[in-house]
């Protein structure tokens, strides 16, 4: 049930629509995930966090390198992925459980048995009572989980993450948070979560990939390995908790006043 | 491009989206319970409190409809307006009446009724699939766009002598030009409602893996249905406009034909009947639409 992810030297260049020339967004980036890992990725804004995940899910080619699952180079999308976007994404003419069914139709699964899988993950995700709910009629912490359990419904091996909690406020984060890791552990899924919060990268992640500002490369991986927390400890505030976070907030510091720079070249010091 | 859409929208729409509830709240209901009955009868009961809200909605509605009935109403009897040009309401509707029961309102009403409703069905008919699949082949909407927006902005009516010159002056020219006049505000409102799609949400899809067709079939085309619905009700409006102004020459029966030849005659209520009639109908029509448009926009905000 659950996959690998290999990124071998992936180099993608975009034509840049207003120079003509050529921009690398991604420069021969190389990451392994194994089977059921879950891997946070964090990164200056524009260092093509968004592109390489676009990679995994099949939206896009690389221009050179290969992405594979389980050593099968990667054709095109497919339901063995799912993608949560931090705009939630849900089709707003559908209710919620007909959100979730979607991926499920796809999968041609029985209309009784869709119905029935779809409950199924609402509830999981705590939102059985708001079924019928369009998502127009949902806060956004409950659109993320309505999208969360869309991706969780035709259980998926791995779970593409584009900054999904981004949008929320903080107490529904964390607790969105929490939900996620729990099902992380019941479906034992490969994660691949991108972020720009470096405490939420140490929270969730079991390795933490930065990336450097533009063009993007793997800086340093990190493993977190932090000791399970007591009962009603908060993991946040322990003494290995805080050091990773400081070790990561030391490597992005300086991508990010680098990125900062380049988008302020024209100003002379 | 969908700037002439959206401001059409606005001009037309006779009242915004937002509809208000007279559904009586149950905390008052809560808060009647607890209290003594004098005190509940002199606060009134939730339900009168419901009725007066409605009262007060229906009144705020039909006020303006009521004042300007009451002008037209006073304005030639108290010699504002000379009476030979603009008789009072009441004379209008005597007049209407008297249409109504020698039969030739009816005969007027089913021959407008026929032309406008041909028209305008043969245009949704062909205007709706057409505009979708321009949409689908985006080189095909780049290219056609910029005649479409010549095509929509080009007052249909104008075309009336060319569509004479070449079909005559009889039903089959009428229907022809209601046809044309309805075409075009249902095609441009295809395309842009079919074009303007979330990109996200086509994105979110993709990653599903849907195939090209359930992609249009699942995602494109629900998420356009509000935007051709606006097309569809404008095309309505269009509709009863061009069916007036067509009736108006060579016709021998239709509410346009009703008016003009009242005022060639110098029946001059009847033809205030006759303009009564279709702006009676065409508020009608636009209702219906409306209601349909609600009943496949449900999801909205």
């Amino acid at each position: 049930m659950t996959t690998s992810i290999s990124i071998r030297n992936v180099t993608q260049s975009f034509r840049d629509r207003t120079t003509g020339g050529e921009f690398v967004a991604l420069d021969d980036v190389s990451l392994e995930v194994p089977a059921g890992e879950f891997l946070t990725l964090v990164g200056p804004s524009g260092c093509g966090k968004s592109t390489l995940l676009d990679l995994v899910a099949g939206l896009t080619r690389p221009t050179r390198g290969e992405v594979t699952l389980d050593g099968r180079p990667i054709t095109g999308p497919g339901l063995d992925r799912g993608v949560v976007f931090q705009q939630y994404a849900l089709f707003p003419w559908r209710t919620a459980l007909a959100n979730v069914e979607f991926g499920l139709e796809e999968k041609k699964v029985p209309r009784r048995e869709r119905q029935e899988r779809a409950r199924e993950v609402l509830d999981l995700v705590g939102l059985s009572a708001f079924a019928d709910r369009y998502p127009h009629e949902l806060s956004g912490g409950m659109k993320q989980r309505v999208a969360i359990a869309r991706s969780l419904a035709y259980e998926p091996a791995v779970l593409l993450m584009d900054e999904p909690y981004a949008a929320l406020d903080a107490q529904t984060r964390e607790a969105l948070q929490d939900d996620l890791l729990g099902i992380w552990r019941r479906t034992g899924a490969t994660v691949l979560f991108i972020t720009h919060g470096i405490e939420e990268a140490v929270y969730l992640g079991q390795r933490v990939a930065v990336m450097t500002s533009r063009p993007g490369r793997i800086k340093a991986i990190v493993d977190i390995d932090l000791p399970e927390a007591g009962d009603g400890e908060d993991r946040r505030s322990t003494p290995a908790f805080v050091e990773r976070r400081h070790h990561i907030w030391q490597l992005l510091r300086d991508e990010v006043r680098r990125s900062l720079d380049n988008q302020h070249t024209p100003v002379a010091v | 491009m969908s700037d002439t859409t959206t401001d059409l929208r606005v001009a037309l729409d006779p009242e915004p989206a937002s509809t208000p509830s007279s559904v009586p709240s149950p905390r008052r209901a809560e808060e009647g319970r607890g209290t003594t009955p004098v005190a509940v009868l002199a606060r009134r009961t939730p339900v009168a409190r419901a009725v007066g809200r409605g009262l007060t909605v229906a009144l705020k509605r039909v006020i303006a409809v009521v004042a300007f009935l009451a002008l037209w109403q006073v304005a030639p009897q108290a010699g504002w307006v000379e009476p030979a040009f603009l008789p009072p309401f009441t004379t209008v509707i005597q007049a209407l009446g008297r249409l109504i029961s020698d039969g030739t309102l009816w005969t007027d009403i089913v021959a407008s009724l026929h032309r406008s409703l041909t028209g305008f069905v043969v245009a949704n008919a062909i205007a709706i699939p057409l505009g979708l699949l321009i949409a689908w082949y985006r080189t095909a909407a780049d290219v056609l766009s910029p005649l479409l927006t010549v095509f929509l902005n080009t007052a249909a009516v104008a075309l009336i002598p060319v569509f004479t010159l070449i079909l005559g002056i009889g039903d089959f020219s009428k229907i022809a030009m209601i046809t044309y006049a309805c075409f075009w505000v249902v095609l441009f409102n295809t395309i842009s409602g079919a074009r303007n799609v979330d990109p996200l949400l086509v994105k979110s899809a993709r990653s599903l893996g849907l195939s090209q067709l359930s992609l249009f079939r699942k995602v494109v085309l629900p998420a356009a249905v509000p935007t051709i619905f606006t097309g569809v009700r404008l095309s309505g409006a269009a509709s009863m406009m061009v069916l007036i102004t067509t009736e108006f020459v060579g016709a021998k029966a239709g509410l346009g034909y009703l008016i003009i030849s009242a005022q060639n005659n110098f029946q001059i209520p009847e033809m205030y009947a006759g303009i009564l009639t279709i702006s009676v109908i065409g508020v009608g029509f636009n209702f219906l639409l409306l209601l349909l448009e609600r009943r496949f926009s449900r999801w909205r905000p």
